[in-house]
């Protein structure tokens, strides 16, 4: 029992320390580096759900850093948190699963997918470890600078993992344009930092929430910090880095990075709701993310209709599916002040959004990753040269019919049920959101019929007359992504219960979040 | 409690609705589903394709590209908007950030 | 006026890194732009700790009644100035891969993925 109480920190550490102990793996035997990267996932994830259990029974948990408290007391008498500490409460602890079991998924997935021959694998799977760390490190935290560090890592391990494919000059471009951007929006949440520092002389979130007063300063780091993390979570009209990036992307790499821009999507809404959500105009911040998410959910589904590159062309839903997340917990956040509407709508619709989430990380990266073995077979991405995969491809075929029937929304899938409860608490806030993204989704099932019908069904090209099945790992993966889909599909009451309401409602409970940390009264 | 959720103004029970799937599929195949098919021949292909002969199977697949070109050519203004503003240089995407960031900004102080 | 000039110098060094990023199209100027950004960044975290007449916050052999300045600034600006390294040098060889593989540094040539 007293090992279970540094659970959360091994979280993080387990993937660390195997990260760096890959290269002194490696010449042992290519085998052992692989098992040991799963493993080290697995046990991740193990973690989270020891976590989750301590949550669900005492309320948020609250690791510090090498201390047992996270106070300083001076001479005064005066208690003043220094620590670096990780607070993890439902909403980081939803995430934290949602993302250990996309890394882990990439990772079996990798095992067969990135050849041997093709050379430097002990440096992927290196990064794909840090990555991975580098998310759960920003879902779990609760201090300002720690969340930038981790988001650095994470991002600065997906350059490097997007352009693997060194021969290929558009993955290097798409590395290149996606550095650029996310090095800007990086710097930014580093002066917003700098200036809630400034102001308050502390880096923990709990301490900044409980003494926020809005003045000009506080307005710009506000500005700052929503409009840097929701250009890394891919909202229009700052999306154009996603489609380069996750199209070029090997695909085991692209279905983690889409978890990795739901965890800058997960320190947007902890900035909005924990930290400045109490004295705040949340009608404002609410009415933002759903304009955010309007945009996205139709310019992201009108651009995808007209590619001809597969990745490309699921890169632009995961841009329209993050607006349905956007959508979601904007109507929660723009009634947050209200509690007559939060109750009867407002919840509701957080809860929606909040399963979305990982109900996306897990359809999106089963549609990634079958992406993925189309082009292990074929070695190509344009739909125009595809043709007739049914007959060969049997387990991919039935993948791809669940995840693009999840992402459509098409019951008895899980994507039916996290769009049911956004339709109907999004209608009862205004009409006309519910509209937009009911034709959107009728979009996005137009769209996958589209590529369905272009690389599945039809006579058998000859390109595809050599084709056999992929490799056992790679069926491995993707199974454990379908699994999940229908499973949430068929029990989501599981899910909003124990999983999904629960984040939402710990969301929107500031004080819970504050007094954990600065225990007592006020 | 396990297998349905309440949204604020209704429920959903995907158990229910998986087994009247299966009824109904069931049903649907047993009753109109074994019909006989009818024999191929090349002369009942040809009213379909204005009298031309039919060429190879993989020739006439539709590609990818001409799928929904109904949807494409009905809305080219604005795909043709959406064109220039994805333009591919990577000045343009901060230009665009920057521009978001200074709307937002102005945004907050009016409202 | 002399004690803005620190937040003066600041603002026009985050705008001049913005401005060569938003409007120079030669690949190198980008990445000194965002140089120039991340020490404009820097240099607000270290202006931030600064307390008037103070001394460097050492803790051994400190000179006693006298106020030192913030350590925690430090800090942080050490590990932002380590995460600007590792972000130049990976995005100074991605400009040698690009330049190998296209030929040409300028930004309104290197636009394989559009649309």
């Amino acid at each position: 029992m007293s090992w279970t109480e540094h659970a959360p920190i091994l979280i993080i550490a387990a993937p660390l320390l195997v990260s760096f102990a890959i290269p002194l793996l490696e010449r042992i035997d290519y085998r052992v580096r692989n098992a040991a990267a799963v493993a080290s996932l697995v046990f991740s994830i193990w973690m989270v759900l020891i976590v989750l259990h301590k949550i669900w029974v005492s309320g948020p948990v609250v690791y510090v850093f090498g201390a047992k408290s996270a106070f300083l007391p001076l001479p005064s008498g005066f208690k003043f948190p220094v620590r670096i500490m990780f607070e993890i409460d439902h909403m980081s602890a939803f995430m934290a699963l949602s993302g250990s079991i996309a890394a882990t998924v990439g990772v079996i997935y990798s095992w067969a997918f990135i050849r041997e021959k093709e050379g430097g694998l002990g440096k992927y799977y290196s990064l794909f470890l840090l990555m991975s760390v580098g998310m759960l490190g920003m879902e779990l935290t609760g201090d300002a600078f720690n969340f930038f560090v981790f988001l650095e890592i994470a991002s600065i391990a997906s350059f490097g993992l997007i352009a693997y494919r060194r021969e290929d000059p558009a993955s290097v471009e798409a590395s290149f344009k996606y550095m650029i951007v996310s090095t800007i929006g990086a710097i930014f949440v580093l002066v917003a930092i700098g200036f809630l520092y400034g102001r308050y002389d502390a880096l923990n979130m709990a301490y900044i929430a409980k003494h926020m007063k809005l003045g000009i300063v506080e307005r710009v780091a506000f500005v700052l910090l929503v409009v840097s993390l929701a250009m890394k979570a891919g909202a229009v009209p700052m999306h154009m880095w996603v489609s380069d990036a996750y199209g070029r992307a090997p695909a085991a790499v692209t279905a983690t990075l889409v978890s990795v821009s739901q965890a800058s999507l997960y320190g947007l809404f902890r900035v909005m709701f924990s930290m400045f959500g109490v004295t705040m105009n949340n009608h404002f911040g609410g009415w933002m993310l759903i304009i955010f998410g309007l945009l996205s959910m139709f310019i992201g589904v009108t651009m995808a209709m007209v590619q001809k590159d597969i990745k490309r062309l699921m890169a632009y839903h995961a841009i329209s599916q993050t607006g349905y997340m956007l959508l979601g917990v904007g109507v929660g956040l723009a009634v947050l002040d209200n509690p007559v509407a939060l109750k009867s709508y407002g919840l509701a619709a957080m809860t929606g959004g909040i399963f979305h989430i990982m109900n996306h990380a897990m359809y999106k990266g089963l549609l990634f990753l079958t992406a993925g073995a189309i082009f292990y077979r074929l070695r190509t991405f344009n739909l125009n040269e595809m043709g007739g995969l049914a007959r060969k491809m049997k387990y991919t075929t039935i993948y791809f019919i669940i995840g693009a029937a999840a992402i459509a929304g098409l019951p008895p899938f899980n994507g039916f049920a996290s769009k049911l409860i956004i339709y109907e608490s999004v209608y009862k806030f205004n009409p006309l959101l519910s509209v937009v993204a009911m034709v959107v989704s009728v979009l996005t099932l137009a769209s996958f019929v589209k590529v369905f019908h272009s690389a599945f069904l039809g006579p058998e090209i000859s390109k595809v007359k050599n084709v056999r099945e992929v490799p056992r790992s790679m069926v491995i993966g993707m199974g454990v992504m379908a699994v999940i889909c229908v499973l949430f599909g068929l029990f989501p009451g599981m899910v909003v219960k124990y999983l999904a309401g629960p984040a939402a409602a710990s969301l929107v409970n500031h004080t819970a979040y504050i007094s954990s940390v600065i225990g007592g009264g006020m | 409690m396990w297998t349905y959720i309440t949204t604020g103004s209704g429920f959903w029970n995907p158990i229910w609705w998986l087994v009247s799937f299966i009824i109904v599929a069931v049903f649907v195949y047993n009753f109109f589903g074994k019909e006989v098919k009818a024999k191929y021949s090349p002369d009942k292909m040809k009213p379909f394709l204005s009298g031309w002969d039919e060429a190879s199977k993989e020739a006439m697949q539709v590609k990818a590209s001409n799928i929904y070109w109904g949807f494409t050519k009905a809305m080219s203004g604005y795909y043709r908007f959406l064109g220039v503003c994805h333009t591919g240089i990577i000045n343009d995407y901060v230009v665009w950030f920057m521009a978001v960031m200074v709307l937002t900004f102005v945004a907050f102080i009016i409202a | 006026m002399f004690y803005d000039l620190h937040y003066i110098t600041i603002v026009f060094l985050i705008a001049l890194g913005i401005y060569a990023v938003m409007f120079q199209h030669n690949l190198i100027k980008i990445a000194i732009g965002i140089d120039i950004l991340e020490s404009g960044a820097n240099l607000l975290l270290i202006v931030l700790g600064y307390r008037n007449g103070g001394v460097a916050p050492i803790f051994t052999m400190a000179p006693q009644g006298k106020t030192m300045v913030l350590p925690t600034p430090q800090a942080l600006t050490l590990t932002a100035i380590v995460i600007g390294l590792a972000t130049t040098a990976l995005m100074l060889s991605l400009i040698v891969m690009l330049y190998r593989h296209y030929g040409t540094l300028d930004t309104r040539e290197i636009r394989r993925l559009k649309g």
